[in-house]
């Protein structure tokens, strides 16, 4: 079964830092079961000393995550950005990129999950890809696109 | 048995990600899993566990004197820009 759900894919979010972002995705990824409450914090700490920030050309993306004890069931949300928003990255902690989709992992087993990630990180080096996406206004739609590829 | 640490910062996801792509770009070269052994660490375990690798492939950024194999950054295993230089190192220091 997949894990990338309905649900779970969201065009154009508005949010102006990485926080506000987290704070969305890890709200939606909670309210669906997916996550423990205290789940969203510990993304929010793990982010700022372990970057997720992926300069993967001129749209960024960022794949902000935590230890699997904070999951309760493997699930992914999927999010483009109205606006691009700024994370550190990942490899390089004093410089940011400019993220237009950001990935929020919530990861049960990584292992189990290979084909997946190897999938979202082929997404992610397609930049014509990830412009069609960013251009998507509609998240029933964006899922549609979003799940042919993972 | 060259044997490559991958890690990454819990050393679960990323690292995960990272070590698949190592992989299948050693494949393409023709170097066989026989040829190495790769293992995943969080990067502060690193330090612990350097001892026991030829290199260490870190996705975070790592800077730590006190560790004596050669670490390159695995950042273009996830973005795929400038991956052929990571491989061309690993190849090469390790003699692959």
């Amino acid at each position: 079964m997949s894990i990338l759900s309905k649900e779970l894919v969201f065009s154009q979010v508005k949010a102006s830092t990485s926080d506000e972002v987290i704070h969305y995705l890890a709200e939606q990824l909670h309210q669906d079961g997916k996550v423990k409450d205290t789940f969203e914090q510990a993304v929010k700490d793990r982010e700022k000393v372990y970057p997720t920030g992926l300069p993967t050309g001129k749209i960024a993306v960022a794949i902000p995550h935590t230890n699997v004890e904070y999951v309760n069931e493997a699930a992914i949300a999927f999010a483009t950005l109205a606006e691009p928003v700024k994370f550190h990255n990942m490899a390089v902690t004093d410089q940011t990129v400019d993220a237009q989709v950001v990935v929020m992992l919530a990861m049960k087993n990584p292992h189990s999950q290979v084909s997946m990630l190897q999938k979202l990180m082929a997404l992610f080096q397609d930049q014509a890809l990830l412009a069609q996406l960013q251009q998507i206004t509609d998240n029933e739609q964006l899922f549609k696109i979003v799940s042919e590829h993972i | 048995m060259k044997k490559i640490l991958v890690a990454c910062g819990a050393g679960v996801v990323t690292s995960t990600a990272a070590m698949n792509k190592l992989q299948e770009e050693l494949e393409k070269r023709g170097i066989s899993t026989d040829e190495y052994k790769l293992g995943q660490a969080s990067v502060a375990e690193v330090q612990s566990l350097a001892s026991q690798y030829d290199m260490a492939i870190t996705t975070t950024q790592y800077d730590n004197d006190a560790i004596k194999i050669p670490v390159i950054n695995g950042l273009p295993l996830l973005t795929n820009i400038g991956v052929d230089t990571v491989i061309d190192k690993v190849v090469k220091e390790l003699g692959l």
